[in-house]
């Protein structure tokens, strides 16, 4: 982030989307030849003999005709890891460190939303209501998340890391384990202490279970719907949002600017009469709503959610920001949709082309093996880290 | 006040070691805790007591020789005895024995070296793993449903290869050490947090996967039976000819076995004290320290970095997978949910808890830990439930005890606990209980013979 | 250092002393039945409802021994769903000559290594939820369980399916040794009676099935089987309705909870609608067990989770078992061994599910599945579900 672009709004509000759409597009169509390719080269075999007898399709007509289903359930993932490893990339941009609590931070939004949900359920708000109606309270439950886990963010970071801030690197590191462990437990205690459970469903309303059918395509001869939930459409678009949104603020305002400069150099930063404990804490403000706001979706999504419901995809999401390149914003959107795609066709393809010997219980395996392939040949992640020169 | 208090229980520090006090004090309070365990080997607090005085011989200024005389007796006579009393005790002394190795090898990477490592359970995993798969009856499985086996399968290994799969869990586990160690030393000190997390999860879920298309692991189900070591010959007969009289009551063969485990837990611990006490002398761990406080300069200073790190990954690994073998052996059941990464962050609790880089800290922090989850904390739920089914009510305020709410119990908050234990070390004592390089410190001050408590505590931090 | 060590630990020493009220064992007429489930940590949703499904019968059902003049208590341990904890805490059980009975565990990667202790010891323990046939083919006379095997259930599974004229089916676990193995079998049984298993797939997502429904929409096949719990096996119904399946769900007593409806809705009811094999008979036609999930709910607040009511009548029989025994003993407190005989020895006991016998494993001598159809999307209305079939089947011997 060393030049400084002309401040033009426009330019930062429309890159990100453009890059969005490069990445999304670029890493599904690798995704699709690679794969296609793969398929061509298993005709024939024990595999392609078995899902003829099974299915009555051959292997390549079978990727194929499941290919754009797989590419749409992919981009979903893809965006739900973008939006809590924005949290992570967010954080680690600034003070090089792992928020190891952000995806019990995650949790608690998720949490909030879903209560306010429940309790607007339990005052009967939630059945028959207008479409739009359901909209605005998706939206205050999403606000509400937000608000809670920001504010909790600032609270960890005021009470576990601030003190830890000069102390070697693995200190705060070890702080933030704790935070996540005591998190966890904290909020179990709090969904308990009344009802003795401590999972939340989030309650049915609004038309987000329905589907709607993009386009029909002419695949192998058969006529595929290509669908996709409503409930996965609200989430990209959120994420997008929020990806678009970070990035104005990060580039194009004058807090940006102060983030970016406590970022590069903190004692010249404060020095340049910046706060740089308030720009931290706003960091972290920042950084927590994301991933409360990732959370409330997560719980709309995918419709339960217990206390312990963020570490996987807080592990998934840190894996996609450090895939990227992490502390960079970019970053953290690409590595998500490259782990998205990954888990999604593993997922549907993994077992049909080992013959069910290696089944979809091996996508975190290869999430990892990613993982580790791509730091030991790019040490930074696929677009490079970006935080300050420091020593 | 605090300082007040401070400068009593100084003084009373120093009483205790002049002259012959501290060989009068630690022998009448070993008879005293043993007496007391042994009178009523279920109460909780006298075996705290016990563990409690145990640990202070390490503390007392007596002559070594007598330390190592105390310690022997402790833990050859009189631990079997009032063990085959209670059963239960040696279990926790076990569990202190292999968390102790395992929080050792933990703090071989993470304190000596400074190589935060939070997949560590995957190498006691592979140990476990590797006497469960060749000490049953698994490898004539290989084509059966998972945790299904035809009648009359034969072991593949008697139990005395246990022995020696002890030392071959010692290799293969610093083997798995160095493959890890290979591709991600490269990496960052963060970014090596996250892989080894990532590794750590890998071994669980092959563990948890590997069950087709051959089954080598069972699964989620796990391996069952395993073999334990065979018992020698007229240990058992000779035990109970001697002690019987003493223990009140014949031990059984499933008792022994308690007792053996025992044993071979503290001789494992013991071995892989020695070793790391002598590591941190040698060469090689003023390398490790210099890797830890300057990688770079030490670098400079002709140090090979990354061979010293591969070295401490191998060494690390090697104490958890003997400790594996021996657990997969004392529990005949090895499954994937004892390797989570829970599991990891325990350890690194311990480690945390007793002194990042200090010996005698990690063990101490071992023992608390171990103690603490599965005594203290057990044990003051029990007493609440125990509570709770009486018709007794809290004084003063009136509430009776049956309405207390279940989520109190402490035993539910382990983790929380863990959290707040990494916490509040890392802002108030980041050091640990007892602080590494402690002795360097002890002759600092042993020099300025007026340093009062204000100079020494600068001293620790 | 010396001094502020030696001060630490004069304080944890004197600490100690003062805990000592907790210690100590209690009278020689106080019968204490331990039970060992998860109370902490992720599982322990099923694992409290375990204990306050037992404490539920301790309270209603020891009548009987406290006429006799015994003090009886409940000593609930966490096994942290960890075998190292539950193996501890089994030889702390043991080790306390009070506790004659032990209900417990609800992972049967916990229970293997635990009853280990509690055979050694020929302590009694009756389990309300593993179902890995392990647990009693190794013979333990100690051991008894009031669940299916994992191979009755997957079979019962199967041969229901095959019973409504499915051709193909296609089967997903949770990776957990219950789901699994129920899996494994329901595979087997379905190979065996000519249905197509299109696939086998284990997975520990419990909240996003999309990629994994794929090959399944792929296959179309006419049942989709799950093997694991209902907070999984809910979810990914609903996903794969969503998805435009329109075949039958299939799943096993693991299901049994209102919970499920929660999570699925209507999506439970469409196309060909969703069924769960369970011991336990719905509460619309067994008083029994409408009585205890009343009574359940008034205590705890919550609809009991699955292998609550599983729970409740392992502490019965425990109860029943020391009563018999002691009478056996002129009303004295009896032996470890002569209550696990008496659990063996138990004829025709009635439970809330079901009418119990074992065998010489410590199986049940006949299992009775009922099939339920889910009827109605509102978790209330749960109860009301309605039988689709009995299948009674004895465990391989």
């Amino acid at each position: 982030m060393r030049r400084i672009y002309e401040s033009t709004v426009l330019r930062e509000l429309l890159r990100p989307l453009g890059q969005i759409a490069i990445f999304v597009t670029a890493t599904g169509a690798i995704f699709s030849v690679a794969m296609l390719l793969l398929a061509l080269l298993f005709r024939g075999s024990a595999a392609d003999r078995l899902l003829q007898e099974n299915n009555h399709i051959n292997i390549f007509a079978f990727t194929l005709t499941n290919l754009p289903q797989v590419l749409v359930d992919g981009v979903t993932l893809g965006f739900v890891y973008a939006a809590i490893a924005l949290g992570y990339t967010m954080v680690y941009g600034v003070l090089e460190f792992i928020n190891f609590a952000h995806s019990e931070i995650f949790a608690i939004g998720a949490f909030v939303g879903v209560e306010v949900l429940i309790a607007l359920e339990g005052a009967g708000q939630l059945s028959s209501i207008p479409i739009w109606l359901a909209y605005v309270f998706l939206a205050l439950a999403v606000i509400a998340g937000m608000a809670a886990a920001g504010g909790m963010a600032m609270l960890v970071e005021a009470t576990a890391y601030r003190p830890l801030r000069n102390a070697p690197r693995l200190v705060p590191l070890i702080s933030a384990i704790g935070v996540s462990f005591f998190l966890q437990d904290a909020i179990r205690f709090t969904e308990s202490i009344t009802t003795g459970q401590f999972h939340r469903i989030i309650p049915t309303f609004g038309n987000f279970d329905q589907r709607v059918s993009l386009v029909k395509l002419p695949l192998a001869g058969v006529v595929t719907d290509i669908n996709i939930q409503i409930k996965s459409i609200v989430v990209i678009a959120a994420a997008v949002l929020m990806l678009v949104g970070l990035n104005y603020l990060v580039n194009a305002t004058k807090v940006g600017k102060a983030i970016r400069a406590v970022a590069q150099d903190r004692p010249t930063a404060s020095l340049m009469g910046i706060n740089v404990n308030l720009i931290i804490s706003l960091t972290f403000l920042v950084g927590g709503a994301l991933g409360g706001a990732a959370g409330v979706l997560y719980a709309l999504k995918f419709t339960r959610i217990d206390p312990f419901v963020g570490f996987f995809p807080g592990i998934k999401a840190f894996t996609a920001a450090v895939l990227g390149g992490i502390g960079n914003l970019t970053g953290a959107l690409l590595g998500g949709i490259v782990l998205g795609m990954l888990e999604s066709f593993a997922g549907a393809y993994l077992s049909a082309f080992t013959m069910g010997a290696a089944g979809a219980e091996y996508k975190d395996i290869l999430a990892f093996a990613i993982l580790i392939l791509v730091l030991i040949f790019r040490p930074s992640g696929l677009l490079g880290e970006q935080v300050g020169q420091k020593a | 006040m605090i300082a007040k208090l401070k400068t009593t229980l100084g003084s009373l520090g120093e009483w205790i070691n002049r002259g012959k006090v501290p060989y009068i004090l630690s022998i009448t309070g070993l008879v005293l805790s043993t007496v007391w365990v042994y009178f009523s080997p279920r109460s909780l607090p006298a075996f705290l007591f016990f563990l409690a005085m145990a640990g202070m011989i390490y503390y007392f200024k007596i002559k070594p020789v007598a330390k190592l005389i105390l310690g022997l007796v402790v833990a050859l006579i009189v631990v079997p005895i009032i063990g085959a009393r209670n059963i239960f005790y040696l279990e926790v002394l076990f569990q202190i024995g292999v968390f102790a190795a395992l929080a050792l090898g933990l703090n071989i990477v993470v304190g000596f070296t400074g190589l935060l490592n939070l997949g560590y359970v995957a190498f006691y995993a592979v140990g476990a793993y590797l006497w469960a798969f060749f000490g049953s009856k698994q490898i004539f499985l290989l084509h059966e449903i998972p945790g299904t086996a035809p009648q009359g399968t034969p072991f593949l290994l008697p139990g005395d290869m246990f022995y020696l799969f002890i030392m071959l869990g010692i290799i293969v586990a610093a083997v798995t050490g160095l493959l890890l160690g290979l591709p991600v030393l490269r990496v960052r000190g963060d970014y090596l947090a996250i892989v080894t997390l990532g590794f750590g999860e890998v071994i669980r879920q092959l563990a948890n996967n590997l069950d087709k298309p051959l089954n080598f692991t069972n699964g989620p189900q796990g391996i069952t039976p395993i073999q334990k070591p065979t018992l020698p010959g007229g240990v058992m007969d000779a035990f109970n000819v001697i002690l019987t009289p003493i223990v009140g009551q014949p031990v059984t063969e499933g008792q022994f076995y308690n007792i053996l485990f025992y044993f071979i837990a503290l001789l494992v611990a013991a071995l892989v004290i020695f070793v790391t006490l002598r590591l941190d002398d040698s060469k090689i761990g003023r390398a490790w320290t210099a890797i830890r406080e300057d990688e770079m300069a030490a670098v400079a200073m002709g140090i090979p970095a990354v061979k010293l790190k591969l070295a401490a990954f191998a060494v690390g690994a090697s104490f958890a997978g003997a400790m594996g073998v021996v657990m997969a052996a004392s529990r005949t059941f090895v499954s994937p949910e004892s390797f989570t990464f829970m599991q990891s962050i325990g350890v690194l609790t311990m480690v945390i808890l007793g002194g990042i880089g200090s010996i005698p800290g990690v063990v101490l922090g071992a023992a608390v830990v171990v103690v603490l989850n599965l005594q203290v904390l057990q044990e003051v739920s029990l007493y609440l439930s125990q509570l709770r089914q009486s018709d007794s009510v809290i004084p003063i305020i009136n509430f009776a005890w049956k309405n207390l709410s279940n989520q109190l119990d402490p035993a539910k908050y382990q983790r929380l606990l863990f959290g707040l234990i990494l916490i509040l070390m890392m802002i108030y004592r980041p050091a640990g209980l007892i602080p590494a390089a402690r002795r360097k410190r002890e002759l600092k001050a042993a020099a300025v013979p007026d340093a009062d408590n204000g100079t020494q505590e600068a001293a620790d931090e | 250092m010396t001094k502020r060590i030696f001060a630490v630990l004069s304080l944890l020493v004197i600490a100690s002393m003062m805990l000592a009220a907790c210690g100590g064992g209690g009278a020689s007429k106080t019968i204490k039945i331990a039970t060992q489930s998860p109370l902490s940590g992720g599982q322990s949703a099923v694992g409290s409802d375990i204990k306050n499904g037992a404490q539920l019968a301790l309270e209603q059902l020891s009548g009987p021994l406290t006429e006799m003049g015994f003090k009886v208590e409940l000593a609930p341990f966490d096994d942290q769903a960890t075998p190292d904890t539950g193996v501890a805490n089994a030889k702390n059980i043991v080790s306390d000559p009070a506790i004659l009975c032990v209900v417990g565990h609800y992972n049967s990667g916990v229970q293997i290594p635990s009853s280990e202790e509690y055979h050694t010891a020929n302590l009694a323990n009756v389990s309300p939820a593993n179902t890995n046939p392990t647990v009693t083919e190794r013979g333990y006379l100690e051991v008894s369980r009031i669940v299916g095997r994992d191979d009755m259930q997957g079979a019962v599974g199967a041969q229901f399916a095959f019973s409504k004229g499915l051709k193909s089916a296609y089967v997903i676990h949770d990776k957990t040794t219950y789901g699994q193995g129920i899996a494994e079998y329901f595979k087997r049984e379905a190979e065996k009676l000519g249905m197509q298993v299109l696939g086998f797939e284990g997975t520990e997502e419990k909240a996003n099935f999309d990629s994994i429904l794929t090959p399944v929409l792929a296959g179309n096949p006419d049942v989709v089987y799950f093997g694991g719990m209902f907070d999984a096996a809910a979810v990914m119904f609903k996903q794969a309705r969503e998805k435009g399946y329109m075949g039958m769900f299939l799943s096993d007593d693991g299901f049994d909870s209102s919970d499920a409806t929660k999570i699925g809705g209507e999506s439970l009811l469409q196309g060909a609608g969703t069924y769960f094999s369970t011991v336990s008979g719905p509460a619309s036609v067994y008083e029994g067990t409408a009585k205890f999930i009343g009574d359940f709910k008034t205590k705890f607040g919550h609809d009991p989770q699955p292998f609550a009511a599983q729970a409740y009548d392992s502490m019965a029989i425990c109860l029943k078992a020391i009563e018999n025994a002691a009478k056996t003993n002129g009303n004295k407190l009896p032996t470890r061994a002569s209550v696990s005989q008496a659990v063996r020895d138990l004829k025709d006991f009635t439970g809330i599910t079901g009418t119990i016998n074992f065998n010489a494993k410590g199986d049940l001598t006949e299992a009775k599945y009922f099939v339920i159809q889910v009827t109605s999307a509102d978790p209330a209305k749960w109860s009301e579900n309605k039988i689709d079939q009995i299948l009674t089947l004895a465990p391989p011997q």
